[in-house]
């Protein structure tokens, strides 16, 4: 039974140690999701630009590629695009939205717009980097020849930004496609990159392992093992590392070093109870099971729904019947058999719960984005799942994708809903706005047309005017600057002539003389001030001009405000119903999708928990047999030591008959007259080698 | 040592194989939801901006509209902990920033804290904040400004300078 489970239990390792292949994705994930190298800019020309820097931040991706995309519209669409401030940032902010899209997991439309980039007529350094960036894409998406071909694009350097992580992606495309020692070559020259340390060692220890440089990649690790960096993601680097380690040396029968890589495992991290179930069966595999007691002990005590604590479980009593503490045994077998059947409860009841929906319940609420490590921390909601028992599925990429899939479906959904009540409220503004100017407006506009004839009248009296005054400066005539009692007194003098033309009588040297002496005097004034008049009326003409600005200006905040009030209402319908149209029919979509997808967590998950519970249930039988046998143990030796009691005594009998009659050689009858026996009985026989295998079975 | 190579080679394989194995669910099903979700991610995108356009047509018409954004030029060191604003002497914004909205603003982020409609002219703004610095030491400050509203919508960045206890505005 036990070396099965040793083995099962190494396989167990193995498929969490197997998560570390695709440890070389850490720090593309382990990063923020957005490249900052693309977004951040040290010098905001456009408010609008660091508003989405704002949103990708926080990664609010629908806003920000929405508010980006819109940017970049209308960019597009000015006659001269230089003059905008955005301008300064269209290159950066076309890069941005393929980034952003690739965080949001869009990655055909990320990968179209790195594509368009390729395509078009742009300098090699930005093809190069767009090349990078499609790698990245196929890479992502596990199309790893894809990624290659993409890769093989870039001629000459890459930007020195990106350059580290374009030899990383290089190295790690090569190690899937079977290339170790290409990526070895890579894998060496990036030591020392700061931002990747740890991550370079941890791939080139594998690449050279998996290119046959078996003692060089130990000799890497054991270096990455002994000091990875500080910080949580460098400890648990570290950690991995020296796990891979222990469990590699442990199958290769080197138990001394493999258990110095478990040792080297913090008790207190996220790889210890492997490290301590590891170091557990070094110890047994090397017949010291009263130093494998040791750390199993100590895991035993851990969180009742890890699999290694199950393990450890067995292990105990297990070690102790080797130990022939058969008793002890039977009873940590029981403790074993107690947890297990509650654990199997547990498990019964959360696949109930997923069947009842209450996962994906738990999924949608509020809480997914703002508490951390929501998936686990769900199971603190009354009915819901146990998702101790899915870590290892949600650690899986393909889980996490699905997890997130749903989730921005919800949001969607979510963000749609509100939209469409959004839409409901815009009709109800629009309704009022024109329950309110359609009823003023015509009165309004009646009055405005008769403003707007005298404003017409007044601004075609003033171009009179001014083209009057211009023409006084080619021909001088003073009489049009008279003033009004100037003209009069021209008026009369010239209708005193007329009358003294129709009655000569009247006439008279006297009244001659005075009439053009008048004539004289009037013509003479306008004569002499025809230039500080001119000049006077041109000043009267700059000041109608302000007046008639403020006019022009009142005129257009009118024809302003009055399009404004037709704005508000006039328009809306089309444009709201088709948004309308296209919000529900997404939503019907998402619908859909989420179901889908909900189902396939569901599925994924109900899978995981069956297959932990048949696991606890083969343990359950595994330890009824394994506690019969240690009773049975425990009783035979129980038995056997209450015969070998009775052998010592009555031997001790025996020989005090012996020392009373010395000098009788003859033999003596017992009291029964029967001779004594003088072999065991075969039950006081001591167990041979295949019964004691027989009894383990 | 060729031990550690075959287990090594099982552990590729098994990792490959965990999913494939765990369900009913194919690679092409997988693959032909994803696309899908893609494409309704794309379509609500750019529903999203039409509506985006739609709202601000609607409610901020650019005859009246005035937009105030928050940002923190070098400050890298600071924590704004909340921004107050009032324009025309009304409080128009109080927001209490959340840890993921300070490192967005520290990391160049500028955030849109209120959007109104006002009349052309004058409008005085004064804006107040409260933040902290790494070593926990307190920085409050106030200032005013003007908003000159004219035609054309009106957009105002209120450069918060946390250690300095300055504010500085500026007109785009």
């Amino acid at each position: 039974m036990f070396p099965r489970l040793a083995c099962a239990i190494a396989s167990v390792t193995l498929v969490s140690v197997s998560a570390l292949t695709s440890l070389h994705s850490l720090p593309v994930r382990a990063s923020a999701p957005v490249d900052p190298g693309a977004l951040h800019t040290d010098d905001l020309k456009d408010l609008f630009f660091g508003e989405a820097l704002f949103n990708a931040y926080q990664d609010n991706y629908v806003d920000a590629i929405s508010g980006l995309d819109t940017e970049l519209k209308q960019h597009r669409l000015l006659d001269d695009p230089e003059l905008d401030p955005f301008n300064v940032h269209f290159g950066q902010a076309e890069f941005a939205v393929g980034d952003l899209e690739l965080s949001y997991r869009m990655h055909r439309e990320a990968g179209r717009a790195m594509q368009q980039v390729l395509q078009g007529n742009v300098a090699q350094p930005i093809k190069n980097e767009a090349a990078y960036r499609l790698a990245k894409i196929h890479y992502q998406k596990q199309q790893f020849a894809n990624a290659l071909h993409a890769l093989e694009l870039i001629q000459g350097r890459v930007p020195e930004r990106v350059r580290a992580d374009e030899q990383f992606l290089r190295a790690r495309v090569y190690m899937q496609l079977g290339r170790f020692e290409d990526a070895v070559t890579l894998l060496e020259d990036l030591k020392g990159e700061k931002p990747l340390q740890g991550f370079v060692e941890y791939n080139l220890g594998i690449a050279l392992l998996k290119a046959g440089e078996t003692e060089k990649g130990v000799l890497v690790l054991d270096g990455l093992g002994r000091n990875a960096g500080s910080g949580s993601a460098k400890q648990a680097l570290q950690d991995k590392t020296n796990l891979l380690l222990g469990n590699q040396l442990m199958k290769a029968e080197e138990y001394d070093r493999a258990r110095q890589y478990f040792d080297r495992v913090q008790l207190s991290g996220p790889f210890s109870d492997q490290a301590l179930l590891g170091a557990g069966w070094v110890e047994a595999n090397a017949g010291r099971y009263d130093r494998a007691l040791v750390p199993w002990q100590m895991l035993k005590e851990r969180r009742s729904t890890d699999a290694a604590v199950h393990e450890a479980m067995l292990a105990v009593p297990y070690a102790y019947g080797k130990l022939d503490v058969h008793s002890t045994a039977a009873v940590n077998y029981g403790q074993a058999l107690d947890l297990f059947g509650e654990q199997v409860d547990v498990l019964t009841h959360s696949i109930t719960s997923i069947r009842e929906g209450k996962l994906l319940e738990a999924l949608r609420r509020k809480e997914a984005s703002q508490v951390k490590n929501w998936v686990v921390e769900l199971r603190k909601l009354p009915d819901a799942p146990e998702t101790h028992y899915l870590l290892d599925l949600m650690a899986s990429n393909d889980y996490q994708e699905f997890l997130r899939n749903y989730q921005d479906l919800n949001n969607l959904f979510e963000r749609n809903r509100d939209w469409l009540q959004s839409l409901d409220a815009f009709e109800e503004i629009i309704a009022l706005r024109r329950s309110y100017y359609e009823p003023i407006l015509p009165g309004l506009d009646v009055a405005f047309r008769q403003i707007d004839a005298r404003i017409k009248m007044r601004l075609e009296q003033r171009q009179r005017l001014a083209a009057r005054i211009d023409n006084l400066l080619v021909n001088r005539r003073p009489e049009l600057l008279a003033k009004s009692d100037e003209t009069e007194a021209r008026l009369i003098l010239e209708q005193i002539r007329e009358i003294l033309a129709y009655n000569p009588s009247l006439n008279s040297e006297e009244t001659e003389d005075r009439i053009a002496r008048l004539e004289g005097v009037l013509k003479f004034r306008l004569s002499r001030e025809f230039d500080d008049r001119l000049t006077e009326a041109y000043k009267h003409l700059q000041e109608l001009d302000s007046v008639i600005a403020t006019l022009q200006d009142t005129y257009q905040r009118y024809v302003r405000t009055r399009q404004a009030a037709t704005h508000s209402y006039e328009g809306y319908s089309d444009q709201i119903a088709s948004l309308r149209g296209g919000l529900n029919r997404a939503q019907d979509r998402i619908d859909q999708l989420m179901a889908r997808q909900g189902s396939m967590l569901e599925q994924l998950a109900i899978h995981e928990l069956d297959q932990r519970r048949a696991q606890l249930e083969s343990y359950q039988i595994k330890a009824r047999f394994a506690l019969a046998d240690s009773y049975d143990r425990a009783n035979e030796l129980q038995e056997q030591r209450e015969d070998e009691r009775k052998v010592e005594q009555y031997q001790e009998q025996v020989e005090q008959l012996k020392q009373a009659e010395p000098e009788q050689n003859q033999p003596v009858a017992n009291p029964d007259g029967e001779p004594l026996p003088t072999d065991n009985p075969p039950e006081l026989e001591a167990p041979t080698q295949d019964e004691e295998v027989a009894g383990d079975e | 040592m060729c031990r550690i190579l075959i287990t090594l080679a099982s552990v590729v394989l098994m990792s490959l194989s965990v999913l494939a194995n765990a369900q009913n669910v194919s690679r092409e099903e997988i693959r032909g939801l994803d696309e899908q979700i893609q494409d309704v991610k794309k379509d609500v995108i750019s529903l999203t901006s039409e509506l985006n356009r739609l709202e601000e047509k609607l409610l901020f018409p650019s005859n009246t509209q005035v937009a105030l954004f928050v940002s923190l030029p070098n400050s890298q060191d600071f924590s704004l902990e909340s921004v107050e604003v009032k324009l025309g002497n009304q409080v128009v914004a109080h927001h209490l920033y959340t840890y993921r909205e300070i490192e967005a603003l520290q990391q160049g982020g500028v955030q849109r804290i209120h959007t109104a409609n006002v009349q052309t002219g004058a409008h005085p703004l004064e804006v107040s904040y409260f933040g902290k610095s790494k070593s926990g030491k307190e920085y409050r400050a106030t200032a005013s400004y003007s908003v000159e509203k004219a035609v054309g919508p009106k957009f105002v960045e209120i450069q918060i300078a946390g250690n300095q206890s300055a504010i500085n505005f500026k007109d785009w």
